[in-house]
């Protein structure tokens, strides 16, 4: 079938069962993901999902996009090779906190700066998940309920939105799992802005966090407009509790994505290396009468 | 040029020839070919000086290899350029230098080692530079002075490497007046007066070499009209990448690959690809790994410490059957070890580096201009077979220059094996007797799938079930078990009862060994390993058909080669092993040696 006709979120989920927990988070970020993906209207195969590992990260498979389902924390290097290779595809990459913000920090800070046109789906639970309930950088210091950490991490938590903010980030919106047709809005937002765009996702993990539950009657939608300029981001943000969902920074950076002609072919540059020969041999043959 | 020059300079010749004595067997370099070094300090020009020289030798007909030995320091350490120009191809260094030109001895003993000299070497040296070295005069090698900047000083803005430029190429042969015709086609009409002093100070260095003591000089060049290039292994491999037709490339500088990077940058630019300077090797790879799965023919290039950064990333090209390309330009280690010099020592990394099993491609070009047949190779059996590329170029193929016949070109790179559209249920990795599956693009319509990392089923839905697992293991290991890789598996030169095996730029040193022995009637054949993963038993056996004692050359301390042969092939009961790390060149004549011993024995 070519994807020309109308399509529901239902035909972006694929018919394989995700390993979450019931009550996960996850359930509601992939619910708002394919409702954005069928009001985005593009054919499913423009577009490519891209994660990294964690229970959050599996979500490619349980859509009917084109995916991949990579090493852990890399989502956002590969993402956006596949958006420079191809620039017509829709690029989502997708995550948790450990991947993004942990093991893909770096690359995290280098997607802000270097702007690639596409969308990162964070999801965060301030867990790992996957590897059963350790510490992640966006956990607060004093949570003890992990093994390894049990007086606390003693660490301060990374704020993803002032990293962002810091690191040149093109858009940040913060949505919560539990109301994911705001969530859907923001991710088609997220896709819509040209530049890298960050969804940051409160999604809860009722397994190893389940005081997360409790999120629902904290989070409180943004009132002002988005912040256009990171200066004034910062300063407004300062004192954010983490809780403020909607479209909280946008700007209008251009997008990276080198030009490139096709007026050249291997061979024009294999004729660079050619030695002349000819011309010079005959002043060679002057030089040695 | 008025005489007077000649008569100053004259009398600064002096030679001390007291321990000169005619070359005995052995000793004479190969037939045709001339072996010099300008050396100094990083920023006197020894470097430039030899590159002009290599393109004069070049426009004059000849064949050369100019390899470079430099310090660590960014500015101003030790830097030669090391030349061996010849009438015939060259790939490898002679035994010793014919004449070593000093502009200084300020870094001497940082590369002594690196400079052999023999009792008939010439060296010329500058009184205003201080004493000669005491190896250098150890070594017996004649020594003549050439005042360099006291001629430099004769003309406005002249430099000393020119001198020495002058100097060197009159002694070898060389017309002065093909030099002056090189350099004007590089500086263009912008340079007059960059050319005129350079064209002066040349002169002078040519006038002032009529006094000095002869080196041997370059016979008469092939007059075949047949096409040459010049061109540095780093660059052919980049040719050799664009020919395959790469369309991608993620980049994160390191020595000694970064000029393979540097120069697909511009040329990715006006032939439709993109270059992109991603922050680490871990986003290189993946970045790499991502503009594969969108269609696009993918390589990355990085030495060792690089490649480590990148394995687990192989292992999820492997797993998700993407292919790509790695090359991976050697230099010294482990860790950051001597990053400006050559060493054979990530085949242990990538052959056994990656976690799992995991059946990839490593291959290794073995001369300078097969860096671009390899490079090119390695995309191509990438695109076919759906798997990472590891080619193991090194520093003394990437960094060095050669005068080479133009290599033969390699058929087009086939497009990848892609699915029919709109399949009700596409399975990207089904179970195929080739074990290569149709491999789906984003953008093909119907055919939508994850490429994934975990173990999967047939259609790429995650699977931790045994019988996926071994399905999925039998059917990559089959990939690459099942393909015919040709003839191009290695260069397998000569007939006899001992073999030379050899990889990658010792293959240079160990060919012109095996020449030399069948010339003084040894009977040696050669075997060049191009191909490294999957190994080749039944080939190998069949080379190996009637070889009573085996060589094996490498450039490492460990015998990572040796070890690697020993595990996957079956070897004549005598072998022998000739192991060295870098950065010391293995030189034909050690080889010789070693081959020597066996002549004996017969
Ligand atoms: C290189 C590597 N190190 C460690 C792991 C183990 N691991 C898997 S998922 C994960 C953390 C996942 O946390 P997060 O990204 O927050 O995802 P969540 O499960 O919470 O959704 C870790 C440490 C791994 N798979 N690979
Ligand atoms: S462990 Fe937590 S994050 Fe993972 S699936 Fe269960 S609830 Fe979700
Ligand atoms: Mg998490």
């Amino acid at each position: 079938m070519n994807d020309m006709a109308v399509l529901t979120a239902s035909d972006f989920k694929s018919d394989t069962k995700p390993i979450w927990c019931p009550g996960c988070g996850d359930f509601s970020v992939l619910t708002a993901l394919t409702k954005a993906l069928a009001e985005l209207a593009r054919p499913r195969e423009q577009v490519a999902l891209i994660s990294g590992i964690g229970c959050s990260s599996r979500i490619p498979a349980y859509t009917r996009v084109y995916g991949l389902h990579g090493v852990h924390g890399r989502a956002l290097a590969v993402a956006a090779g596949v958006k420079l290779a191809n620039p017509d595809l829709t690029v989502i990459a997708a995550g948790g906190d450990g991947d993004g913000l942990s093991i893909g920090g770096n690359h995290f800070l280098h997607a802000c700066r270097r702007n690639v046109d596409m969308t990162y789906v964070l999801m965060d639970n301030q867990v790992y998940g996957m590897t059963k309930g350790q510490a992640s950088p966006t956990t607060a210091p004093e949570w003890c309920e992990s093994k390894l950490t049990p007086h606390g991490t003693g660490v301060s938590p990374v704020a993803p939105l002032h990293l962002a903010l810091a690191s040149g980030v093109n858009f940040f919106a913060r949505g919560f799992a539990g109301k994911p047709n705001e969530l859907a809005a923001l991710i088609l937002a997220g896709i819509a802005h040209p530049g890298f765009s960050v969804i940051h996702v409160l999604s809860p993990c009722v397994t190893f966090r389940p005081e997360q539950r409790g999120w629902k009657s904290v989070v409180h939608a943004s009132d002002a407009p988005p912040a256009s300029d990171p200066a004034e981001a910062l300063a407004r943000y300062a004192g954010d509790d983490g809780f403020t969902t909607g479209i909280l920074y946008q700007a209008d950076r251009a997008p990276f994505l080198p030009a490139h002609t096709s007026d050249l072919t291997a061979e024009d540059f294999a004729a660079g290396f050619a030695v002349r020969g000819g011309e010079m041999a005959a002043v060679a043959d002057r030089g040695q009468a | 040029m008025d005489a007077d020059h000649i008569e100053q300079t004259a009398p600064h010749i002096a030679m001390t020839d007291a321990g000169w004595r005619a070359p005995g067997a052995g000793e004479q370099p190969a037939t045709g070919s001339v072996s010099l070094a300008v050396l100094g300090s990083g920023g006197a020009g020894s470097m430039r000086a030899g590159e002009i020289l290599l393109e004069v030798a070049a426009e004059a007909g000849f064949f050369g290899l100019m390899t470079r030995s430099m310090g660590p320091q960014i500015r101003g350490g030790e830097a030669a350029a090391l030349l061996r120009l010849s009438t015939a191809p060259v790939s490898s260094p002679d035994d010793h230098f014919d004449l070593l030109i000093a502009l200084d001895w300020g870094n001497f003993a940082g590369f002594a080692a690196e400079l052999p000299l023999a009792p008939g070497s010439l060296v010329l040296t500058d009184p205003a530079e201080g004493e000669v070295p005491a190896t250098v005069l150890a070594s017996g090698a004649r020594i003549a002075q050439l005042p360099l900047k006291e001629l430099a000083r004769k003309v406005a803005n002249g430099r000393t490497n020119m001198v020495a430029l002058g100097a060197a190429a009159a002694l070898i042969g060389l017309p002065a007046e093909l030099v002056v015709a090189v350099l004007a086609s590089q500086f263009g009409r912008k340079g007059e007066a960059v050319l005129a002093a350079s064209a002066a100070a040349l002169r002078l260095g040519a006038e002032a070499a009529t006094g000095l003591p002869a080196v041997p000089r370059l016979g008469a060049p092939r007059q075949d009209g047949a096409a040459r290039w010049n061109i540095s292994g780093n660059q052919a491999t980049g040719l050799g990448a664009l020919k395959g037709g790469v369309k991608f490339v993620a980049a994160y500088p390191i020595t000694p690959a970064t000029e393979v990077l540097e120069w697909l940058a511009p040329a990715l630019e006006k032939t439709g690809g993109r270059l992109v300077q991603a922050e680490d090797e871990l986003a290189a790879i993946n970045m790499t790994i991502g503009a594969s799965f969108a269609g696009t023919p993918s390589l990355t290039a990085t030495s060792g410490p690089g490649l480590a950064l990148m394995v687990e990333a192989l292992g999820l090209a492997v797993a998700s059957e993407t292919p790509l390309v790695v090359v991976d330009v050697m230099r010294g280690g482990p860790s950051t070890g001597i990053p400006t010099k050559s060493e054979q020592t990530d085949l242990n990394i990538a052959v056994y580096g990656l976690h799992g099993d995991a059946p990839h491609l490593v291959l290794a070009p073995n001369a300078v201009g097969d860096c671009l047949s390899t490079a090119h190779w390695a995309v191509s059996l990438a695109e076919t077979l759906q798997t990472p590329a590891i080619v193991l170029s090194d520093q003394a193929l990437g960094q060095s220059r050669a005068i080479l016949a133009p290599p033969a070109p390699l058929p087009a790179t086939a497009p990848r094996l892609t699915p029919v559209p709109d399949q009700v249920e596409y399975n990207r990795y089904a179970v195929t007797e080739s074990g290569v599956s149709p491999m789906a693009i984003p953008g093909m319509p119907g055919t939508a799938y994850v490429a994934d990392g975990l173990e999967h089923t047939e259609r790429g839905t995650p699977s931790a079930q045994a019988a996926a697992h071994q399905t999925q293991l039998d059917k990559r290991a089959r990939k690459l078990d099942g393909f015919d890789f040709g003839a191009r598996w290695a260069d397998l030169e000569g007939e006899g009862d001992i073999a030379l095996i050899t990889w990658g730029s010792v293959t240079g040193p160990a060919r012109e060994a095996a020449e030399r022995a069948r010339a003084r009637g040894q009977r040696v054949r050669l075997i060049s390993l191009r191909l490294l993963l999957p190994a080749q038993p039944e080939k190998m056996h069949a080379a190996l058909a009637g070889v009573r004692r085996a060589l094996v050359v490498e450039q490492s301390h460990g015998r990572q080669f040796h070890k690697y042969l020993r595990s996957f092939y079956d070897l004549p009961a005598e072998v022998a092993v000739i192991a060295r790390p870098g950065p010391l060149p293995i030189r034909p004549a050690e080889i010789l040696e070693r081959l020597a011993a066996w002549e004996s024995v017969r």
